[in-house]
């Protein structure tokens, strides 16, 4: 196996050297381990070796590419039925049985229930990799890709399916314990497809897993699994450790062929795949993997080692892990959307995960608010602190208040309590919300958040029905919702006094750049039509908002365009050291009864600053002049910048050009993140103070420190959009669209919001963008339907289980019209005493949403190195935890993952990857503030594309086919040269051509003839009159659609030079930058784990 | 004596020049005792139909110290083509243009008639002028409108090529580009921030980056006015533009809170236009005009706080310190005085309003620069509209009666020494030889700016003799001054006009008779009066009386002729008659006496008193009264309440005020409509008299008098009763309840006399 390679990297890890060799030469063996592992299972399922026998298809797999597919589809059924039934209930419920199963008996468990709960999610992962992740994390462990001749293997799978495959072939088995066999299975198979050959040292492998279990786990497995299955079959045996697997239910798919047949157990593991999932169990593969990985530093050399050591039994090491064989992100996407899509998502029960956000789903709502207002880590919190920080797992809810919902969905109802306010607990002033208990036959209430007990003022009360609910529970929102909104009473408002309605100020940089590249004249043309499009409230006839003018280049001009003007007035201020606003009457207008005098001006500011050669600008004096304007309005508002340059004008807020790339990787890498001086921050504070939302449009032709320009509208919850080397021709519609968005999305002004939670848990840190002057309240100058914030919570108490935890996110705001409101989102969760229940509810979507922002928050105070290993760390000990307290014994040299996180691996490291934690040679300084930026705010659905992009093949399935083709892994592996690919991650979109693609596909898509006829970096598809053209724009249209930003297309050929630009994208692969690729990694995070549990 | 009269009439009208002494005492010694200095009240650009200027520049003295002008008084050899300077006795060989004069062939300077001659310098581009309205838009609706209709109107008088510009102030000062189609641009200045120069042209982008983007770019004096252009315009470009624009014009649109003054930045407005003008036309003649409608409230130069409840500081705050603003305000404005002065611009104030607006704090950006204070009720009235035509006179060339950034040079013989000027000028500290150590008024220097001048315009010019005792003058010898004035001419020609004088010497000891006969008692009058007035910015206002007195005893001592103990045997010559009265009514002056008067009032009257010519300020210290009856033509009277009766009509001017007074029978009469029957038409012509002499005097009068025409018994009559002498006491006239604070004012000049006499 690689582990030859892997030997090498051990060095590194120091430690497990020793061990390595043994391992390697039997986990090499072992590895068809999987083997070794089998043993323990034979031990454990008495069936896994039936599996095993399965397995032989296992002997297919040997041939692994091709016979695999097969094989997949067979596993199908059976995980399928399998999983059906657990669809049925509780999946998590599922998984954690299963895990715990394992512990006990080991196989026993597998075979038994727990199994069948975990069921439904199976049916999901049998098609493509369900195995894959389980199994595929002990296949790789198995066979380190790194050996060449594994490779091979890999691609074979490499279709995508290619852990199907071997899942296919254990599909046999899946029936039964499948899961477990089936990793093994998965294992086995890459070796298998490596080289038969191979295979014997697989089996060695076993042993390696043995030897791995030692440190790792029991010695006792170690024998158990080497003994039995590696004889069985190299791939068999493999299959067997899957059963340690079990728990994950992934390696059912690859062990299903092997192991499933064995183990009737390996349902169960089915199961245990969704939840607590996988277990990779890859021995020798790990180490090696890390090797490998440039990241890890060690590079194959030590392998080399390694391999030396396992050397003669492993043949192996020519194989590598293989791909297919760990989980894989599509094929939970997949399964998620085919099991919760179909059904709404009833908030009604206490603790329920809902459908991952790449799921269409419906939500009703009944007491909880829906997850598109909020998302948990997890929905079961431990009881105690201590249990917290034994798992590590981060509590953490995003929240969006204002998330828009589908049509289908109702907005939350507002409900008026009249000049009384919101009913409120009296001591911690939290709003009434159907957890309220109302008691003494209704004449009070007692707080679910702190349990004070409140008088029910009279003209509140209403009798209790015989369950102690107040009848008229059902005809008041806030008795029955989980969302919902008061009216606010005037002592809700600033000052005492009902908020006028808010402003949008546009303020143009009007600077030689900004001329030339035509963004002026564009944007003046563009703001005639949009004017007419601001948000309005409800059925409003027309918007309550007004508009004002500036235009900048070194000084501010503003503009009086006042309805009985015949023509507007500029304003010119000069003294942008100390700023102020020149007029009252006539800056804000309402645009219709303005119309023609703004139509004038719009008409005459391209002319004006046509000729100027006025290349400085000034940026800090344009952001106080909008608020002065609004503080002289009393109004709240948003101030749109567009802005070109680095402002080096002599004013307040004067920038240096402090670009250095040389500080990449010193312990002073932080500070190109940091704000150049603190004048920003002292400003953003005035704004916010004033309800002054910054939205800032940037236009840079180079250097223009993101990093500090964009902290006011970080601190005032605005937004920057950034187009560099901003074009007419080519930016126009990217940019357009985006004004359009940002301008006509509503928005709530001056905003405070703050979490309530019952006692035993409190919100101590908060993420996005906001601004916080004391530890509670987080205040937003303004707040859209985009913006997110995370949350996270840390016990201070004890929790129980009966009473579970509640949350309550209280956002007060003035809508658009100027209404002041509060909107109110309540969420109850489970708590729980077994970690297992935690590990089964987690939501690792969230997770990584919080982990990201967490680490992009720490490159402000720590090297990116540290940071880097921060979140290693911290996954490693998540993972250990559940593999100590939850899984079920099995081989040290195994990965088990729980269901829930088994994606954890290969999200962390395209984490790990990003631009702001690894930067590559042509990212600048500004690209990563600007990516730092926006996570900040960006909800889980938007991280969660932004992470691992989704790349979806257009040609694969028949033109006719209407529906959105199903994603592909993003690796180079899963690109054919025949296809064509679509890649977006919320903010890019490439179009990938083959070399090879079909003429007439060509033809048919961008209007030419041949393949070498297309132009590079094209951003518009040609209109063609054609099915598939209409398609695919149709497709680029829709995915549009659904991100918040406009994507630009770019059209990229296969190696093309713009492909360097593509590539990456694709996260799974090895990374320019240095980045690991999946399976390293995840070699890398087994080896972490193992050192933990050791 | 007639010959005397008519002496110092001619010089007056040749030169513009009285002499309070025409025989000059000649030593040192003497010229002390004779308590009046030796001085002259200076016109420099008397108007002179007759006088065409020279087309050539003047010769001048090679001594460089010296630089004396070729004038009628110097010796010429015209065989040796040589000049001997009449000041500094050098010689100096003619230019090579002068090489054919001869006694018969005289260049126009060596012409006695032309002892004040004009040259016209063909040098140098000629320079625009320029018009800077500051305007306060924190006026009422109804002032706001009369005032853009007088600017509105303005902008046709002037000359077509001059460039205007416009600055507009409320809370915020706003400075209009004018040379914009389609959307008008004004930069915007906060009202609280007090700016320097340098600043306000940054901000106006009037200052060159200082690295060009083409650095070799000798095009410098195109550039010059394309920078400018965007404020300063030719009329004729912007015309309508700017009427638009001056249509257009709003009340300042921020809200004045109940209880409150509108906030008004008048220091920052006129410290940006001061800023302006420097930063684009440094020393080319230019008018910043402020028309303001009330007292600076904020910023720098804030004279009082916009509290209404806190009023404005009168005479009574300033005794006890209790102005808090005054001092800082009254700093600020001297900084933008100076600075414009030494730019050669001026500073002209139009105020209107009821109450104070400042003038007290502002007095200096006038008085400093030459330019003109109004002081009015609202822009609303006669009084403003039409003092604001008549800047815009024109004398019989054509030629606007204004001169810009002159400067005025002073050369004495050796005997003299200039000891200082009193009028609306500035030291330029040019040290000579001719420079005295003692100052009288602006001294230290034989040069003064005058950044805004018209053909009224007088200095007081004092001089020392400074010829010891010991050493006579020969007889014969001539005491000779000449002034050389360098200006800016209105038709945009820079000129130098050159007035050279001589006086006799005379030994006090032997000519006396001759000295007093040589005395010009009306022009000592009004140069005494100056010294006392221009006292008054520094010593407290009984010192200064006192003083008055004292050099009145003194010269009374010198030059009357009385015996002992005997005050009734007290005698003066004829001419030194009339002197003791003036002095009687200075004293009673608002020039001198605050009393009734604010502080703004008293630095308007100053103001003009110390830039009227003789003529003016005469009526200024000693009002002028006619009296019209039936019993013959309009005589003059003496003004005292005696000359009240009731069939008579009085005509008073008192140069800032003319009264018409009808008397007691005059009133009940016009009441009855005699006028308008037929057989009374001998009565309507007796109205009418009055009143067409004092349209005759309205029309020459700058600025425009307050007209008021009243009867016996009418309010407004408190204008006469205040400056009549009390000679009857206010028992046998109606009630007149100002009781003076100074018994002598009720007592008549003859019993002031006495009392003087007396210490």
């Amino acid at each position: 196996m690689n582990v030859n390679q892997s030997a090498p990297p051990l060095p590194p890890f120091g430690q497990p050297q020793p061990i390595y060799p043994g391992y390697h030469q039997s986990s090499y063996g072992g590895q068809p381990g999987s083997t070794a592992a089998p043993t323990p299972y034979g031990a454990y399922n008495g069936p896994v070796p039936g599996y095993q026998q399965t397995p032989p298809p296992g002997v297919s797999r040997a041939p692994a590419s091709s016979g695999a597919p097969p094989a997949s589809t067979a596993q199908g059924p059976c995980g399928q039925t399998a999983y059906g039934q657990f669809g049925q209930g509780d999946v998590q419920n599922g998984p954690s049985s299963g895990v715990q199963m394992q512990r006990l008996p080991g196989s026993q468990p597998f075979a038994s229930a727990p199994l069948a709960p975990v069921v439904s999610q199976p049916a999901v992962l049998q098609p493509y990799g369900p195995p894959p992740t389980s199994a595929q994390v002990t296949a790789q462990l198995a066979g380190m890709q790194i050996s060449g001749a594994v490779a091979p293997a890999p691609p074979a799978s490499g279709l995508g399916y290619g852990p199907p495959t071997s899942l296919a072939s254990a599909s046999g088995s899946f029936p039964n314990s499948g899961l477990y066999g089936s990793y093994p299975q998965g294992q086995a198979p890459p070796l298998g497809q490596g080289h038969p050959g191979a295979q014997p040292p697989q089996r060695s492998v076993p042993p390696q897993a043995s030897s791995f279990t030692p440190p790792a786990s029991g010695g006792p497995r170690m024998p158990s699994m080497t003994g039995p299955l590696l004889p069985g079959q190299s791939f068999g045996g493999p299959p067997v450790s899957q059963p340690n697997h079990v728990s994950s239910p992934p390696p059912q798919a690859l062990p299903p062929g092997t192991q499933m047949t064995g183990p009737p157990g390996p349902p169960p593991p089915m199961h245990s795949s969704q939840q607590p999932g996988y277990q990779l169990q890859q021995n020798g593969s790990f180490g090696p993997a890390r090797g490998p990985q440039s990241n890890y530093g060690s590079p194959y050399p030590g392998a080399a080692t390694f391999g030396s050591q396992p050397g003669p039994p492993q043949p192996l090491p020519p194989k590598r892990l293989d791909p297919d064989a760990i989980p894989s992100p599509i094929q939970v996407i997949e399964d998620d959307r085919n099991n919760r899509g179909s059904e709404p998502f009833v908030t009604g029960v206490r603790g329920q995960v809902p459908p991952l956000v790449t799921t269409n789903f419906l939500v009703k709502d009944q007491g909880n608010a829906s997850p598109r207002y909020i998302r948990c880590t997890s929905y079961n919190i431990p009881c105690t602190s201590d249990m917290a920080k034994q798992a590590q797992v981060p509590l953490a809810a995003v929240i969006k208040p204002l998330a828009r919902l589908p049509p289908e969905e109702a907005s939350p109802y507002v409900v008026d309590h009249g000049e009384s306010g919101p009913l409120r607990c009296n001591r911690c002033k939290a709003y009434m919300c159907p957890f309220m208990q109302f008691v003494e036959g209704g004449r009070r209430f007692q707080c679910c958040f702190c349990s004070c007990i409140n008088d029910v003022p009279p003209q509140y009360f209403q009798h209790l029905d015989h369950t102690g609910k107040r009848v008229d529970a059902y005809d008041r929102p806030e008795l029955s919702l989980g969302s919902y909104e008061f009216l606010a009473t005037v002592d809700y408002c600033k000052n005492n006094k009902f908020p006028i309605p808010p402003a949008f100020i546009f303020m143009i940089d009007v600077s030689y750049n900004a001329v030339r590249s035509g963004l002026v004249r564009l944007l003046c043309e563009e703001l005639k039509s949009l004017l007419d499009f601001l948000p309005r409230e409800g059925g409003a006839e027309e918007s309550a908002i007004r508009v004002g003018f500036v235009t900048y280049n070194k000084v501010l001009h503003f503009y009086n365009v006042k309805s009985s003007l015949a023509q507007p007035q500029m304003m010119v201020v000069s003294d942008v050291g100390d700023m102020f606003v020149p007029l009252l009457d006539g800056f804000l207008v309402n645009v219709i009864e303005s119309r023609a005098v703004i139509t004038s001006l719009l008409d005459q500011i391209p002319e004006m600053f046509a000729d100027t050669r006025e290349t400085e600008t000034v940026f800090a004096p344009v952001i106080q002049a909008g608020m002065e304007a609004l503080k002289a309005a009393e109004c709240a508002g948003k101030l749109f910048l567009f802005h070109t340059s680095l402002p080096i004008a002599e004013a307040p807020g004067k920038l240096k050009n402090r670009d250095d790339r040389k500080l990449i990787n010193t312990d002073k890498e932080k500070t190109l993140f940091q704000p150049q001086s603190g004048a920003y921050q002292t400003l953003a504070k005035e704004c916010v103070a004033q309800g002054c939302c910054v939205d800032l449009f940037l236009f840079p032709n180079q250097y223009v420190d993101v990093a500090t320009l964009s902290v006011v509208p970080q601190l005032t919850g605005g937004s920057v959009y950034k187009y560099a080397c901003f074009q007419v021709e080519n930016d126009q519609e990217r940019f357009l669209s985006d004004l359009r968005r940002d301008v006509q999305k509503v928005v709530g002004f001056d905003a405070v919001m703050r979490v309530r939670t019952s006692t035993g848990i409190r919100a101590v840190d908060f993420f996005g963008a906001f601004y916080m002057s004391n530890t509670t309240d987080v205040e937003l100058a303004g707040l859209d339907g985009d913006k997110t914030v995370t949350v996270e919570f840390k016990h201070d108490d004890r929790l129980n289980e009966e009473n579970g935890a509640l949350l309550q996110c209280a956002l007060l705001y003035t809508s658009c019209a100027g209404q002041r409101r509060l909107r109110i989102h309540n969420l109850a969760l489970n708590c729980c005493t077994q970690l297992a229940d935690l590990y089964r509810n987690c939501e690792t979507d969230t997770l990584i949403n919080y982990m990201a922002k967490f680490a992009y928050r720490g490159v402000l105070s720590s090297p990116v190195k540290t940071v880097r290993d921060t979140l290693i760390t911290q996954c490693a000990q998540i993972l250990a935890c559940y593999r100590k307290n939850c899984a079920s014994p099995s081989s040290a040299g195994q990965l088990i993952l729980p269901e829930c996180m088994k994606l954890l691996p290969v999200y962390l490291n395209c984490v790990l990857k990003s631009e702001v934690l690894q930067p590559g040679a042509e990212v600048t300084t500004d690209d990563r503030a600007y990516v730092r930026q926006l996570v900040t705010s960006m909800d889980v659905a938007e991280t969660n594309v932004f992470f691992y992009p989704r790349l979806l093949p257009l040609t694969k399935s028949p033109i006719e086919n209407t529906t959105e083709p199903p994603a592909v892994r993003a690796s180079e592996e899963r690109l054919s040269n025949g296809d064509i690919y679509l890649l977006e991650n919320g903010l890019n979109l490439f179009l990938w051509v083959g070399a090879s693609v079909q003429q007439g596909v060509v033809q048919s898509l961008f209007g030419v003839s041949s393949f070498s006829q297309i132009t590079s970096g094209l951003s518009v598809l040609p209109v063609l009159d054609n099915l598939l053209s209409k398609k695919v724009r149709g497709l680029i249209d829709s995915l549009r659609a659904q991100r918040s930003r406009y994507m630009k297309l770019i059209v990229v050929k296969q190696e093309d030079k713009l492909e360097m630009l593509f590539k990456h994208f694709l996260v799974e692969d090895k990374s320019l930058s240095g980045g690991a690729s999946y399976v390293d990694f995840l070699c890398h995070m087994h080896k972490e784990i193992r050192q933990l549990l050791s | 004596m007639a010959t005397y009269l008519e002496f110092i009439q001619q010089n007056e009208e040749r030169d513009g020049v009285r002499f309070s002494w025409n025989v000059w005492p000649s030593s040192r010694l003497e010229a002390t005792r004779m308590v009046v200095p030796l001085a002259c009240l200076l016109t420099p650009l008397k108007e002179r139909p007759d006088l065409p200027p020279v087309q050539y520049e003047p010769v001048l003295c090679s001594r460089p110290t010296c630089k004396a002008v070729l004038n009628p008084l110097c010796q010429v050899d015209y065989r040796a083509k040589l000049w001997a300077c009449n000041f500094c006795f050098q010689r100096n060989q003619f230019p090579p243009a002068y090489a054919g004069i001869s006694e018969v062939n005289q260049p126009a300077e060596l012409m006695p008639q032309f002892s004040t001659i004009e040259y016209v310098i063909q040098r140098g581009a000629p320079s625009p002028l320029i018009f800077l309205y500051v305007v306060d838009t924190c006026l009422e609706e109804d002032d706001l409108q009369a005032l853009k209709e007088s600017l509105q109107m303005s902008l046709s008088l002037l000359p077509p090529d001059a460039l205007v510009g416009l600055i507009t102030f409320g809370r915020m000062v706003q400075v209009h580009e004018l040379s914009c189609e389609g959307i008008s641009k004004s930069y915007v200045f906060r009202g609280t921030k007090d700016l320097t120069a340098k600043q306000i042209q940054d901000m106006l982008g009037l200052t060159k980056p200082a690295m060009p983007m083409q650095p070799v770019r000798p095009a410098q004096p195109q550039e010059r006015p394309s920078v400018s252009s965007r404020f300063l315009q030719p009329i004729h470009k912007i015309d309508m533009n700017l009427t638009d624009l001056l249509g257009e014009l709003q009340r300042d649109p921020w809200p004045v809170p109940q209880g409150k003054r509108p906030l008004r930045s008048t220091g920052v407005a006129l410290s940006i236009a001061v800023g302006l003008l420097e930063g684009t036309f440094p020393n080319t003649g230019a008018r910043i005009m402020l028309f303001t409608g009330g007292p600076p409230t904020q910023g720098p130069g804030m004279v009082v706080g916009d509290e209404l409840k806190v009023p404005i500081r009168s005479w009574h705050d300033i005794e006890k310190d209790n102005a808090r603003f005054m001092k800082k305000a009254t700093k600020h404005y001297e900084m933008l005085a100076n600075r414009t002065a030494a730019n050669g611009h001026c500073i002209d104030i139009y105020a209107c309003a009821l109450d104070q607006t400042g003038l007290l704090e502002m007095k200096c950006c006038p008085n400093l620069t030459g330019g003109y204070m109004v002081m009015g009720d609202s822009f609303n009235t006669s009084l403003f509209k039409q003092t604001f035509q008549r800047i815009f006179s024109k004398d019989f060339n054509g030629n606007f009666r204004m001169a810009f950034g002159a400067t005025l040079e002073v050369k004495t013989s050796r005997e003299l020494k200039v000891a200082g000027a009193i009028g609306p000028c500035v030291s330029l500290n040019v040290k000579g030889p001719c420079v005295s150590e003692n100052e009288l008024g602006v001294g230290g220097t034989s040069q003064w700016k005058i950044c805004g001048l018209d053909p009224t315009t007088t200095l007081g010019i004092y001089f020392e003799v400074v010829n010891q005792h010991n050493a006579p003058i020969p007889q014969g010898g001539r005491g000779a001054i000449q002034v050389v004035t360098h200006y800016q001419h209105s038709s945009t020609q820079r000129r130098i006009r050159v007035t050279t004088v001589a006086r006799n010497w005379a030994d006090v000891q032997s000519q006396l008779k001759h000295i007093e006969a040589a005395f010009d008692q009306e022009a000592a009058a009004v140069l005494m009066a100056r010294l006392g007035v221009f006292r008054t910015e520094s010593e407290e206002g009984p010192d200064v009386l006192r003083w008055l007195d004292r050099q009145l005893i003194r010269l009374c001592q010198k030059f009357g002729q009385y015996n002992k103990e005997d005050p009734m045997s007290f005698r003066l010559s004829d001419s030194f008659s009339l002197y003791p009265q003036f002095m009687f009514h200075l004293r009673r002056s608002p020039f001198l006496q605050v009393f009734n008067n604010s502080p703004d009032e008293s630095s308007y009257y100053r103001h003009h008193f110390a830039r009227q010519d003789l003529t003016q300020s005469l009526i200024m210290i000693q009002p002028i009264l006619y009296s019209y009856s039936f019993h013959g033509p309009p005589e003059p009277v003496l003004l005292d309440s005696s000359s009240i009766l009731a069939d008579r009509i009085l005509l008073m001017d008192t140069f800032f005020q003319i009264v018409i007074y009808l008397g007691e029978t005059i009133a009940q009469w016009r009441k009855a409509g005699y006028q308008d029957m037929p057989e009374y038409e001998n009565f309507k012509h007796l109205l009418q008299a009055p009143l067409d002499d004092a349209q005759e005097i309205l029309q020459a009068r700058f600025p425009m008098p307050r007209y008021i025409h009243t009867e016996h018994g009418g309010s407004q009559a408190r204008f006469l009763l205040s400056k009549v002498n009390p000679s009857q006491t206010h028992n046998n006239l109606y009630a007149w309840g100002q009781v003076s604070n100074c018994q002598e004012f009720e007592e008549g000049p003859g019993y002031f006399f006495k009392m003087l006499l007396l210490n």
